[in-house]
């Protein structure tokens, strides 16, 4: 098989350009970024992985996507991949279901590490849309859907009433810096 | 027992016969249930953004419990373990608690070391008792077969739930099924994902792990599930799934109060069965409902 590498490190397969190069250069390591996680909940663990593979055996998104590889994200992690987990889905695939931090052997909390990744990636500015939403949604109703209609049909059924009320929410974003990492869309409250 | 019942987000608007089911049979085993006044939202879906910001959401429904002198229970999984976690992070570490209550100061509320947060089917289990809801069965449920879901919220991470459960060979929700009458299968992957944690993530491969399930328990009469977000997934979805898979399972996805609801005697009205979208009449014709 014909095999080139591309100028961006990506391998060329009979004019296929089919994956990056997964040679890991020293120069791509930033040790920085896995000090970053260390510091945060549940990231101070990450060094105890022998990297057997439990998480991702145990993983049910693995077993229907295989691009999503919860060792994978823990030894880039460990290398300092910064570029590789934050740029990627990787991330925001974790369905947080704790089976992998439920069965590693070595107590490195998988699924803990995975929302430290993604407080990480917030605060250089990546959020996957869908916690956008959210937050807009949290931010105009104080819960992620609005009860308005709803709540007749709940009166309806027997069930005591129920209102909206986004204040007490907003003063929470307001003082615990959601404001500052998804700051509210002009129009959109 | 007094009850403090945490709503949260999702069940008072999109699992309304889960909470008026729960309401209908509590007098009847003996929970008080009680409202808790200003509760929101318990902070699961901000934890992706900042964990610091949905720590202090989970305090504040907390302290309001507090204030009300309650313990917490809730109805949803996934709030549960938000607000159990919360209660030990916070119990664990004097300074989080400070920077915590310190975003709560303006309301005037305050998270003191000791909060109590159950699940509702913890609650039934280990509280109201096997023996008792025996007891409150009129109608038994002989001859139905169910699954139940477990989800992952209920079961993991096994440090902040009740003791006596082993989320690697859970037993509770089989328990609370036969307490019914009903027969509860075992079926390959029963500890597995409803996919919902992904659904706005991707689509495509949230669905495809909610197959799974469907296909492993396919047959059964119902799905027994105690999380309105697993309910969205096995439920909600089942249709768009059926299109995708070229398969029909037509398979009733119902609430465990809506389930012992049927063998306590309630009528599917009471138990707030029009709500659920693949309907159950088969289900309820047997149970004599």
């Amino acid at each position: 098989m014909v095999r080139s590498l591309t100028e961006d490190g990506h391998i060329v397969r009979s004019n296929i350009r089919v994956e990056k190069d997964p040679t890991i250069r020293a120069t791509d390591l930033d040790p920085a970024f896995t000090d970053e996680v260390r510091a945060e909940p549940g990231g101070a663990q990450i060094d105890r992985c022998i990297a057997c593979g439990r998480c991702t055996a145990s993983c049910p998104v693995q077993a229907v996507n295989p691009s999503f590889d919860p060792r994978r994200i823990v030894r880039s992690a460990i290398l300092g991949l910064a570029g590789e987990v934050l740029a990627s889905d990787f991330v925001w695939l974790c369905a947080g279901c704790y089976a992998c931090r439920e069965r590693c052997p070595q107590g490195v909390l998988v699924t803990d590490l995975m929302v430290a990744l993604r407080n990480i990636a917030v605060r250089r500015g990546i959020v996957h849309p869908s916690f956008r939403a959210q937050i807009a949604e949290l931010r105009k109703y104080g819960r992620l859907y609005e009860v308005g209609p709803f709540g007749k049909k709940r009166v309806k059924i027997g069930l005591p009433p129920l209102e909206d009320d986004p204040a007490p929410l907003r003063r929470i974003f307001a003082l615990s810096g959601i404001d500052d990492l998804v700051p509210p869309v002009e129009g959109k409250t | 027992m007094r009850a403090g019942l945490f709503l949260g987000c999702t069940v008072p608007v999109r699992a309304q016969n889960y909470e008026a089911s729960l309401r209908r049979i509590a007098p009847g085993l003996g929970i008080d249930v009680v409202d808790l006044t200003g509760a929101g939202c318990c902070g699961y879906p901000v934890q992706s953004v900042s964990r610091s910001a949905a720590l202090v959401m989970a305090a504040r429904n907390l302290a309001i419990a507090r204030r009300q002198d309650l313990d917490v229970v809730v109805l949803c999984s996934a709030c549960g373990g938000s607000l159990k976690e919360a209660a030990h992070l916070l119990d664990a570490d004097g300074r989080l608690r400070e920077e915590t209550n310190r975003a709560l100061e303006g309301e005037g509320l305050s998270y003191e070391p000791g909060s109590r947060v159950r699940h509702v089917a913890e609650v039934l289990v280990h509280e109201v008792g096997i023996e008792r809801i025996r007891a409150a069965v009129t109608r038994p449920l002989a001859g139905i077969r169910v699954a139940v879901h477990y989800g992952c919220h209920y079961l993991r991470p096994r440090e902040i739930h009740a003791p006596g459960e082993d989320p690697e060979a859970p037993s509770t929700l089989d328990e609370l099924v036969r307490a019914t009458g009903a027969e509860s299968l075992d079926y390959a992957g029963r500890l597995g994902c409803c996919g919902g944690g992904i659904l706005g993530i991707d689509e495509q491969t949230a669905l495809a792990i909610t197959r799974r399930k469907l296909d492993a328990v396919a047959g059964a009469d119902a799905v027994v599930v105690v999380c309105p977000f697993c309910s969205v997934m096995l439920e909600g979805n089942q249709k768009r799934i059926e299109k995708a898979a070229g398969r029909e399972y037509k398979l009733p996805v119902v609430y465990y109060p809506q389930l012992l609801g049927l063998a306590m005697g309630f009528g599917a009205d009471d138990l707030g069965f029009s709500q659920n979208r693949i309907k159950a009449a088969e289900l309820l014709s047997r149970a004599g409902a």
